[in-house]
């Protein structure tokens, strides 16, 4: 025990002996936590629309007013003719058009019907679908506005309560996985340098010298950073309840739980892939090239996974971040209890195990 | 010049005799340019919808008919309590809960009017704001469905109801089936290309400092200019290798339209490869080991990687924000590989673009040779 404490410090002293990694360590992920929680968003704010008003009525001024005080949309070009469309599109800053086609006001008084047009710029399909809601949902309100004489009999007044996020706050959904995506990549990049330094400064013949057994010097290796780690979970989990009003509904011991076992899980992945590797620059690049993009992408953090093609949705099974995203959204925004996600916590744990184990198993206690 | 080429050629014979690097390199980001493109969706369909129906009548069941026949929506369950629905909530089993009061049908014959209750999972802003929005336009149609039904059994006096009605009308123009594809593509591939371009160069020299073998070289007569050449001109080869290797894929397993000339995203990806080569020397000379090197690139590529408008759009950023993104390369070449690519945009279209990564490129270069020094 005595000894393992020893190494413990030895690693402690590595880890604060270099000032400049300390400050990255600890800097980095506030910054990052405060500029993403930020700007990480898809509400729509001042998207920029050109506006083709071939009528110029009363009614129609007045939806197009509607349309540009929502907030979301501002009004960058107003159009002469169709003609000019292509052309708007071409420069890429406008994402969509309205068309509205002529007598308007008079079609509307008149006959009751009208219609309008709107062209999004579908190259990024995303935006293009939000912002056709978006100003579909403006156009029925100002439809419904306009039919507010006439009280409709047998009316189904819907009541609508938006659970967990009631005002569609997007850092909601973005800071748990924020806090999952951010320490998985510092932890799993911390820990999978660590043997492949040993190993290519040469330290390495020291530590197989010793009477540290294999499992003994993973473990130390890990507890130090396990503890950098969890300061870096708590202060991002302040900074997400503070600045953002993330809230933590459910059991604030649960959620550091929960996150020493990702922590711990992300950790002993890095040691995995510290074994495998010979020089620092493969570790680095494995844990980064293979876990950044995966990580962000099928873990649910931005894109949901029950959109994916099924093959992805079975591969993102293998990404430990989507258990941790939904064990952090279910403690901190739904307020329930271990007894909701008792099944991911499980599959955590299964997964530091099996690294772990793996780890050992790939040790090698001599040099090549 | 030959100096250059024995460089390259030391540079090129590292890369090649580390078989551990090779698959990372070469094999990674084709297997993640083809799995992951598939999975940034954010069309939203199959909503679960969960049904509490405390009425039984034939109004509260033909809505829920309504409802089953919507494309939008899938039944995850039915209930009869308010519970069943906060618990089918909790359980992520339903992004909707739609709550039919007892008594329904009764208060909108009686009373003509009657509320229901749509409780949305919210979480995800985006995806509850659309389940709300496909819910009530389905409860609309039913409410005119059956109004119309009544109205013509009660020979109510039709004038009086009449409704104005805007049709609206929508088209999606480059991309009319809205492939997702297309647009995640040409962005994966530009992620993928700044990875291996930025991690590579960043480690490069510093791991000369590290291992010592910088002072070997600071020691012949190799001057500082040749010496950045030959350590970006191997990555810069490389990167544009990895950018026809993943134009390839995109055309020939994604059937991603190629509008324009091709030969603008290569002089555009030159440029823009020297930027990042560049940024990843900068790097490399002002810190000591891999390791904070890594740490560094890490930390600039999440943010270029996040806030480059690929998986949520910069304009919906704070403006502040938006300023900061004005400084992410990623941010210029996403733009013009799509413009180029799917739009057919010609030079004049993206000169703006050109003029600032080539500036960018000059400054950040200029610094990471004024950085460098041939002493210890």
């Amino acid at each position: 025990m005595k000894r393992f404490m020893a190494f413990v410090r030895k690693e402690f002293f590595h880890i604060f002996r270099d000032k400049r990694t300390l400050v990255i360590l600890f800097g980095m992920p506030i910054v990052q936590i405060l500029l993403f929680g930020y700007a990480i968003t898809n509400e729509i704010k001042d998207a920029k629309i050109a506006i083709l008003d071939k009528s110029k009525d009363h009614l129609s001024v007045r939806l197009i007013d509607k349309i540009l005080s929502s907030g979301y949309f501002v009004g960058d070009d107003f159009l002469k003719n169709e003609a000019a469309i292509e052309g708007v599109f071409q420069k890429g800053v406008v994402k969509q058009v309205l068309i509205v086609d002529e007598n308007f006001a008079q079609n509307l008084e008149k006959d009751h019907f009208t219609s309008i047009q709107l062209l999004a710029d579908a190259t990024d399909p995303n935006t293009a679908t939000t912002l056709i809601n978006y100003t579909t949902s403006i156009i029925r309100d100002f439809q419904s506005e306009m039919n507010v004489n006439s009280t409709l009999p047998m009316a189904i007044v819907p009541q609508v309560r938006m659970r967990y996020n009631p005002n569609l706050k997007s850092v909601f959904l973005f800071v748990p996985g924020l806090i999952t995506i951010i320490l998985m990549l510092v932890s799993a990049m911390m820990t999978s340098i660590s043997i492949a330094r040993e190993k290519e400064i040469g330290t390495m013949e020291v530590l197989l010298a010793s009477p540290m057994k294999p499992v003994q010097v993973i473990v130390a290796k890990v507890v130090p950073y396990l503890l950098l780690s969890f300061i870096n979970a708590i202060v991002i989990l302040i900074l997400g309840k503070f600045i953002f009003g993330v809230p933590i509904n459910g059991s604030l011991t649960l959620l550091l739980l929960e996150s020493v076992l990702f922590i711990l899980m992300a950790l002993s992945l890095g040691i995995l892939i510290s074994t495998v590797t010979e020089t620092q620059q493969t570790a680095l690049l494995i844990s980064l090239m293979a876990l950044m993009l995966p990580t962000i992408l099928l873990s649910g953090f931005i894109f949901p996974v029950e959109n994916m093609p099924y093959i992805l949705q079975l591969l993102s099974n293998i990404i430990p971040a989507k258990w941790f995203i939904i064990i952090a959204k279910s403690i901190m925004l739904k307020g329930v209890g271990i007894g909701y996600f008792w099944k991911e916590t499980l599959i955590l744990i299964g997964f530091t195990v099996f690294f772990v184990a793996l780890s050992v198993k790939k040790f090698k206690i001599r040099l090549a | 010049m030959r100096t250059i080429y024995f460089l390259v050629r030391k540079e090129f014979l590292q890369i090649f005799r580390n078989k551990g690097m090779l698959p990372i390199i070469f094999i990674m980001p084709i297997i993640q340019l083809v799995i992951l493109s598939n999975a940034a969706n954010f069309e939203i369909e199959n909503l679960k919808l969960f049904f509490i129906d405390k009425d039984q009548s034939s109004f509260s069941r033909l809505l829920r008919s309504k409802m089953e026949g919507s494309s939008y929506f899938v039944m995850s369950g039915y209930g009869l309590s308010s519970a069943e629905g906060e618990e089918a909530l909790n359980r992520d089993a339903a992004d909707l809960v739609i709550e039919i009061p007892a008594g329904f049908e009764r208060g909108l014959v009686r009373e003509n009017s009657e509320e229901i209750q749509l409780i949305v999972n919210a979480i995800d802003g985006t995806k509850g704001g659309l389940a709300n929005f496909y819910a009530l336009a389905v409860i609309a149609d039913f409410n005119r469905e059956i109004r119309e039904e009544f109205q013509v059994r009660r020979v109510i006096n039709a004038n009086q109801n009449i409704t104005n009605r805007i049709d609206i009308v929508y088209s999606n123009w480059f991309n009319p089936d809205l492939n997702y594809k297309t647009f995640m593509v040409p962005g994966i591939l530009v992620l993928l290309v700044t990875m291996i371009a930025a991690f590579l160069s960043a480690m490069n020299i510093v791991r000369e400092k590290e291992i010592g073998t910088i002072e070997q070289l600071n020691v012949t007569p190799i001057r500082k200019h040749q010496f950045i050449i030959g350590k970006l001109l191997p990555f810069w080869i490389l990167g544009l290798f990895e950018l026809s290797v993943g134009l390839l894929i995109a055309k020939f397993v994604f059937d991603v339209p190629f509008v324009g000339n091709i030969f603008l995203i290569y002089g555009f990806a030159g440029l823009y490869l020297l930027l990042v080569l560049g940024m990843g020397l900068f790097i490399s000379t002002f810190t000591e080991t891999q390791q904070q090197a890594m740490f560094i690139s890490w930390f600039f590529l999440v943010i270029f990687i996040l806030m480059g408008g690929l998986f949520t759009a910069i304009e919906n950023m704070p403006i502040w924000a938006q300023r900061i993104t004005l400084f992410n390369p990623v941010r210029y070449f996403i733009e013009v590989v799509r413009m180029v690519m799917l739009k057919g945009s010609d030079f004049a279209d993206i000169k703006w673009q050109t003029l600032i990564v080539f500036l960018y490129a000059v400054g950040v270069n200029g610094l990471a040779i004024f950085r460098y020094r041939k002493t210890v």
